[in-house]
């Protein structure tokens, strides 16, 4: 009901110039939200690209990726501001 | 109820403390690793990374890397680092984990460098228990040198030395390392995990933080296989070499734990081992007198002996700086000399420098490294800037280049500058720039004969246009060496 207007759980932020575009981030991603740039870098590979919404801030990209520093996972922070459950139900409710 | 302000986010996964924020390598490529797309080791470094952020012992932690892709530890992990032999990382632990007891020591390992060559040594350190932690990454193949079979290769597997396939009869079979260490009695954790898929990647991240963390209570030896994908020399896009870990490799090499005995020896540590006894009370253990000791090292070194020529070749991949030492050191051969060649390139398989070092002697060569050539072959100024100072006072530097770099002159060094590249294409093509500088080499040497360097010609190029072109070249160089003789 009120989906559109809560925040996505997780955030990602990937540097484009260390990625190496091999993929495994998108073959691993659980909710497919990143695909492969058409755009090149500087050393002519396709990167991952974030699709801008959908993320669930669960990490796994980030493990699979072989560039140590070319995946940030961000996640929404938990805020304590009388809403715990609401806030702790955003887990729930997808599942 | 819902705040709808602005979402605040938190970083939740990012690059570990304990690699380098930067990578001292070159200077191009400084915010990336030197692995191939897809590759493991990278998954694995962050890893082992990981762990020891979660641990907190970045400060005492000594990475030991060996030789193969997984050499760049040094560049990666901002913790302690130790590059070792080619397969001796487990020796060189064990003297470090010894002489350093608060020290948390890994040596990190691919299968060829472990498994075949290493063998003995971690044989030997997990049989003595070292309280070491072991990272053994199974690629199941050579990948650094190109793709030979390692002994891990699997039953069937292509690869540069096993064309058809492994075949068991010939080859033998794939060595299980893990199960065959768990069959003794001192090491206390092995297990083997996969890259396969997001499972066993988590399970992976799992275990090298559990082997690690046996090391930081004292438990003892541990070690993690891990199964991972080589894209590059398998042939296959990095999510199909994924894949094939899962369900290729992980049917000879099974996952799972072959030895735990961390229970047990938190009940009862291992017996802590006797301190080594200082240095200075070694002659007193040895029964060797004061009056007796060596004076330096001075009487222990070798007696130089005579030496006809001692080259370096170096330029980019490609320039024809391997075929060069080649040429020279079959040429050598012909002529009944002792010969080495020893061609030396990075690590990386793509953006390379390549070098050779060629010795021709009438005595047996000791080694086959030039550390101070007579003759410097540098067909790039990079290469020049790099072994400019290690030519021998006396010697001869043949440069590639329109103009000499004027910082690079030494008053005890000759030099013979061209731009043999442009002379060469003037000839016809300018990859004969390598026969045109050989050329200069040769008259300078004057030690071969010409037949020698013809028969060396035709035993290694085959085409009969290039053997036409590099006689001339050869001469070309020949005749420019005299006239910058002449004009000396």
């Amino acid at each position: 009901m009120t989906d559109e207007k809560k925040p996505d759980r997780g955030q990602l932020r990937i540097d484009e110039q260390e990625c190496k575009g091999c993929g495994l981030c998108i073959e691993a991603c659980p909710p497919k939200v990143i695909s492969l740039s058409e755009r090149l870098n500087h050393y002519g590979y396709r990167t991952a690209l974030y699709q801008g919404s959908g993320c669930t801030g669960c990490g796994i990209c980030f493990m699979a990726c072989p560039e140590p520093g070319a995946i940030t996972v961000l996640r929404l922070m938990n805020r304590g501001a009388g809403s715990v459950s609401a806030t702790g139900a955003v887990g729930g409710a997808a599942a | 109820m819902s705040n709808q302000s602005v979402a605040e986010y938190e970083v939740a996964r990012s690059k570990a403390k304990s690699l380098y924020p930067r990578y001292e390598r070159k200077e191009e490529l400084q915010h990336q690793t030197h692995f191939c797309p897809g590759c493991g080791h990278g998954i694995v470094h962050k890893m082992v990374a990981q762990a020891i952020d979660e641990l907190g012992v970045q400060d005492r932690t000594i990475m030991v890397g060996p030789v193969g892709c997984s050499v760049f530890t040094y560049y990666y992990f901002d913790t302690g680092n130790v590059q070792s032999a080619h397969g001796r990382a487990p020796a060189v632990a064990t003297a470090i984990r010894r002489s350093r007891p608060e020290s948390i020591v890994i040596s990190y390992q691919g299968d060829g460098d472990l498994s075949a060559i290493g063998s003995a040594e971690i044989l030997h350190a997990a049989n003595r228990g070292e309280n070491i932690t072991v990272i053994f990454v199974n690629n199941a193949i050579y990948s650094m040198t190109g793709g030979q079979a390692a002994p891990t290769t699997l039953l069937g597997q292509k690869s540069t030395t096993t064309p058809n396939g492994r075949n068991a009869a010939t080859e033998g079979y794939p060595l299980h390392v893990s199960e065959l260490l768990s069959t003794l009695q001192a090491p206390a954790y092995i297990e083997r995990v996969g890259l396969g898929d997001n499972k066993q990647i988590a399970q992976a991240s799992r275990a090298i933080k559990r082997a690690l963390d046996n090391q930081v209570r004292g438990l003892g030896f541990s070690l993690i296989e891990v199964l991972s994908p080589c894209p590059t020399i398998w042939k296959m896009t990095p999510v199909d070499s994924q894949h094939w870990v899962r369900d290729v490799m992980e049917k000879t090499f099974p996952l799972g734990v072959f030895c735990d005995r961390t229970k047990e020896r938190l009940a009862a540590p291992a017996a802590q081992s006797v301190p080594a006894p200082a240095l200075d009370e070694l002659p007193g253990i040895l029964g060797v007198a004061e009056e007796d000791l060596p004076e330096g090292n001075a009487a222990a070194m070798a007696k130089e002996q005579e030496i006809d020529l001692e080259v370096r070749i170096a330029g980019f991949g490609g320039q024809g700086v391997l075929l060069l030492g080649e040429m020279l050191a079959e040429a050598g051969l012909d002529a009944g000399l002792e010969v080495s060649w020893l061609p030396s390139y990075g690590p990386e398989m793509r953006s390379g420098t390549s070098n050779c070092h060629v010795r021709l002697s009438r005595q047996t060569i000791d080694s086959p490294l030039v550390t101070a050539p007579t003759v410097l072959v540098a067909m790039n100024e990079p290469s020049l800037r790099k072994f400019d100072r290690s030519v021998r006072s006396g010697g001869w530097i043949i440069y590639d280049g329109d103009e000499f770099p004027a910082d690079c002159a030494r008053e005890d060094v000759h030099v013979l500058a061209l731009p043999f590249t442009r002379i060469a294409d003037a000839m016809g093509d300018k990859r004969a720039a390598n026969m045109v500088m050989l050329g200069a080499v040769l008259e300078r040497s004057g030690v071969l004969p010409q037949a020698s360097i013809d028969a060396a010609l035709r035993r290694l190029i085959k085409n009969p246009r290039w053997v036409e072109l590099d006689e001339r070249a050869l001469a070309r160089g020949r005749e420019l060496f005299k006239e910058a003789l002449a004009e000396a």
